[in-house]
């Protein structure tokens, strides 16, 4: 447990690994944070508009004059307009932070790939980078992804934030079959 | 009362740390839960591991709970808190592709970022995919921005949707949770090998709680509009009596004139004397509807001002008192109501004795909004009046979840 072993990757800052909490009681947790953020602020959670913001400040700094002629973009870095002046930028930024101290208080700060048995390392990461455009993509077309929209969304019980929500589930078990070598 | 107004109490900087702070405790519980771990969350979708579905439904009606009990005790006032828009079609194939994306990389956009800051190499090649579409729906949006803002319902709730009580969906969404639960362990005992008898007993302690914490929410009610004015009302008499909104014809005029603003002008007159005359573009409403117009000015753009009309003031000061109840923002009233406007704009027609809010002008045919005095031009008359309307931006955030 001390030391890292190479099979399972690289363990820094090492601290005894701890298990996972019972998922009723981060349930319980995440929805208190999640009730807490929409009784201080009126905002529930996000994490994809940070990222999104993030980008188009890169963007902005490289081709200002496409951002001023992009009507999506224009909200978010038109002119004068700063993108980072937006509370999801700070929850994002926080949600890095908050993953990463409790990544070394539990014990579990250490660079792996975490894969199916029947799958390379590399194709996994392939994988993990085509999902994540699919989701990167899909959470801007919905308008949140699943801590905007489905999360806060369905905590305050939006009707579109459900139906968004069951599309999410349906999407994943329809191809699950297809991909099951993946990650069995 | 909550939610607050960070920016305005705040400033910039401990705003954003705020929110940088519920961030972390956001980072830290999905971290702590197990969600950097892709094959954790992928095992969801092969019923052998259902902590996401377990995690994710224990945070929901455990937040809502709390919210619309918050909400029923007068704690919080709902309508500043934000609801995610519906737009019914661009949510259900962003969801799919989303579901799709899931299933492939193995992680949302949330915990991929978690995934990353504790170094899991799949979160990050995740996180550059996300970066790389998230890019691409940028550039891409515009060629099909009319399907992206297509079947747009507003801020519509479950219980708005379904046409009952907050209590109800809460009673009902919290007993699907429960049921969904208890077949997630009986799915994950047969494929995951995890018996049901190890799970801590203290689960149902949890569950009765959510239950009783749900029909509390039913018998608490969410608070109506008189509650809501109740609220209010002492701050409000004296506004309405230091006469801070209601606004002179001349200002309407010209906000009517002005396009950097939209005007809403509500008539809230019977339809007899609506069709007599009425300012040109004004809706007429019922006041018996007044909670259901409300709503939909709930959509309108932050520079919206909507302006009350009645003969007087009457029937306009009521129909005020319900839409600030219900937090609609930038209602005035139409100062003397149509019986003021008329004598301002059409100088030459002369009133008849009248009763308090009825129409004191006499017209010789139902023109509507025909008259000349229904669209004046501004050009012509130099009006000398006090400026009252400040536009006040919603403090209910502008951009939700993933703005």
């Amino acid at each position: 447990m001390s030391t890292s072993d190479p099979a399972r990757g690289l363990r820094l800052l090492s601290r005894p690994e701890r298990p996972f909490w019972n998922p009723y009681v981060a349930g319980v947790a995440l929805g208190v944070v999640l009730f807490l953020a929409f009784f201080i602020t009126g905002n529930g959670l996000g994490a994809s508009g940070g990222i999104n913001r993030a980008i188009v400040w890169l963007e902005d700094l490289i081709v200002p004059d496409h951002i001023d002629n992009t009507a999506y973009l224009v909200g978010i870095a038109g002119g004068e307009t700063n993108p980072f002046d937006s509370w999801v930028v700070y929850v994002a930024l926080g949600t890095i932070l908050g993953g990463l101290a409790s990544g070394w208080f539990h014990g579990r700060l250490k660079v792996e790939t975490n894969k199916g048995p029947n799958i390379s390392v590399h194709r996994r990461w392939l994988f993990a980078f085509i999902g994540g455009a699919l989701m990167g993509y899909g959470a801007r077309f919905a308008r949140g992804c699943t801590s905007g929209q489905a999360l806060s969304g369905g905590a305050v019980l939006s009707a579109g934030s459900w139906l968004f929500m069951f599309a999410v589930f349906g999407g994943g078990y329809a191809l699950a079959y297809f991909v099951r070598r993946a990650w069995n | 009362m909550a939610p607050f107004d960070l920016l305005g109490n705040l400033g910039t900087f401990w705003t954003y740390a705020v929110y940088l702070l519920i961030g972390a405790a956001f980072g830290a519980v999905l971290e702590s839960a197990g969600f950097a771990k892709s094959t954790k969350l992928a095992a969801q979708f092969y019923f052998k591991d259902l902590t996401v579905l377990k995690v994710m439904f224990t945070a929901i009606v455990t937040a809502m709970v709390l919210l619309y009990l918050s909400s029923g005790l007068g704690w919080m006032d709902f309508d500043d808190v934000w609801v995610n828009p519906t737009y019914w079609w661009p949510g259900i194939v962003g969801g799919l592709i989303m579901g799709v994306g899931f299933i492939i990389g193995g992680f949302c956009p949330g915990t991929s970022l978690v995934a990353a800051a504790t170094l899991k190499v799949d979160g990050v090649f995740f996180v550059l995919g996300a970066i790389t579409g998230i890019l691409a729906f940028g550039e891409t949006v515009g060629l099909f921005e009319g399907f992206w803002n297509s079947s747009f319902a507003g801020r519509l709730t479950l219980f708005d949707w379904l046409h009952t009580s907050a209590g109800i969906v809460v009673i009902a969404v919290v007993l699907m949770a429960l049921g969904m639960f208890w077949g997630g362990e009986w799915l994950e005992e047969r494929f995951g090998g995890i018996p049901r008898a190890d799970a801590p007993r203290g689960r149902y302690v949890g569950a009765g709680i959510l239950v009783v914490l749900a029909v509390a929410v039913f018998f608490i009610g969410q608070p109506t509009n008189d509650d809501r004015w109740d609220r209010i009302a002492g701050e409000m008499e004296t506004v309405l009596a230091d006469r801070e909104v209601q606004i002179h014809p001349g200002e309407l005029l010209d906000l009517i004139h002005d396009n950097a603003i939209k005007v809403v002008i509500l008539d809230c007159r019977d339809e007899g004397d609506f069709n007599l005359f009425h300012i040109w573009d004004a809706r007429r409403v019922d006041c018996h509807d007044a909670i259901d117009v409300s709503a939909t000015l709930h959509n309108e753009p932050d520079n919206t001002v909507i302006v009350t009309v009645s003969n007087d003031e009457g029937r306009a000061t009521r129909l005020w008192k319900v839409l600030v109840a219900d937090s609609v923002r930038n209602v005035y009233i139409l100062e003397g109501g149509i019986n003021h406007w008329i004598a301002v704009f059409d100088p030459e027609a002369v009133p008849a004795a009248g009763g308090d809010d009825e129409l004191r002008y006499a017209f010789s045919a139902a023109l509507g909004s025909s008259w000349p005095a229904a669209d004046p031009d501004p050009e012509e008359f130099e009006l000398e009046y006090t400026e009252k309307v400040v536009i006040e931006v919603a403090q209910a955030p502008a951009g939700g979840g993933c703005g």
